[in-house]
């Protein structure tokens, strides 16, 4: 049994390989909001408020692109609706904690995150503290968001915009579902979502990003009828 | 941009975490869906993983031999192999890097 620090530690480490693409990614964040013409401090608060990588840079072009403010939470609301996907993955997990403790781990629940403890998860369901692996994950990914993004607002673009930096977004995805490229089922599942999302990439207020896991969701649920 | 419409969609998004979280209850869920939730990562990761590749800045699809293809390429077949995510993002982006700036340069 290990115990709460351990577990802590655990998803520390577990998560921190991934910093490689979202502290860079972060600077481009933080870099992006000043150059729009907002104000920094604004810019900052949205790393704390909203704390969705993606969602910012989308929220800080539509608003500067005049977007309104209705269109702008809308489109924010509707790319961070994957989260709902992974909190019903986690409650399984979660469930004994009490609601308090509920409501305070889930303002930490990022896509990394919940990639990396839902691995930890699987292969020791019988740990009694769980969560402090996913309160690990998350509070690593909330710190170095929130230094990521204020050097970015501060120093402005110091990474070079020829490197590609946000290449390694994608990047990093691919090192989460890599090892399920074993198994044929989500082989397919993948490739129908990825395909998804380029279909339907010009869908309204990016609203591929769940529009394609519902369709690769159902095409599991298929997959895991034909095995019958 | 204020601080309101910040809020709102902070607000929104917490939602969005604490929902199936907090609100939910595990019974509620059927084995089915339990099932078909194991698929989540691989169901929700690509739609992060092609628009970045295959789509650039400008919201147009990219040509075939656009150097983010090998970089992704390579990244898969390093990741399958060392199960290591920083020889994974490293491959990628080292492969990409070599041919926007020595071979296409």
């Amino acid at each position: 049994m290990l115990s709460k620090k351990q577990l802590f530690t655990r998803g520390m480490l577990d998560i921190s390989p991934h910093m490689l693409s979202v502290i860079p990614f972060g600077i481009i964040c933080g870099a992006i909001g000043v150059e729009l013409g907002f104000h920094p401090y604004l810019v900052y608060a949205m790393s704390f408020i909203i704390f969705g990588g993606a969602s910012q840079i989308v929220f800080l072009q539509l608003l500067s692109g005049g977007a309104s403010s209705l269109v702008a939470v809308a489109s924010v609301g509707i790319i961070n609706s994957r989260h709902l996907l992974y909190g019903a993955v986690l409650s399984e997990y979660l469930e004994k904690l009490s609601f308090i403790k509920k409501l305070l781990i889930s303002y930490v629940v990022v896509d990394q995150g919940f990639a990396e403890s839902n691995k930890f998860f699987k292969k020791n369901r019988s740990e009694e503290f769980l969560h402090y692996h996913l309160i690990g994950t998350g509070c690593t990914m909330w710190v170095c968001w929130q230094i990521a993004t204020l050097s970015g607002i501060v120093l402005g673009s110091f990474v070079p915009e020829e490197l590609g930096l946000k290449f390694a977004i994608p990047l990093t995805f691919i090192a989460i579902v890599v090892q399920d490229l074993k198994k044929l089922d989500h082989v397919i599942v993948m490739i129908t979502c990825g395909l998804s999302s380029l279909l339907f990439f010009e869908a309204p207020f990016k609203s591929y990003i769940i529009i394609s896991p519902v369709i690769a969701l159902f095409v599991a649920a298929l997959l895991l009828r034909l095995k019958k | 941009m204020t601080l309101t419409t910040i809020i709102f969609a902070g607000i929104l998004t917490y939602f969005t975490r604490m929902t199936m979280i907090a609100l939910i209850s595990r019974d509620m869920l059927g084995d089915k869906i339990k099932a078909v939730l194991e698929y989540v990562p691989s169901a929700v990761f690509p739609a992060i993983i092609f628009p970045g590749i295959f789509i650039n800045d400008f919201g147009t699809f990219i040509e075939m031999n656009d150097p983010k293809i090998f970089g992704a390429l390579v990244a898969v077949i390093v990741g399958y192999f060392s199960k290591n995510i920083i020889a994974t993002i490293s491959a990628g982006l080292v492969s990409y890097w070599f041919l926007i700036f020595v071979v296409f340069s």
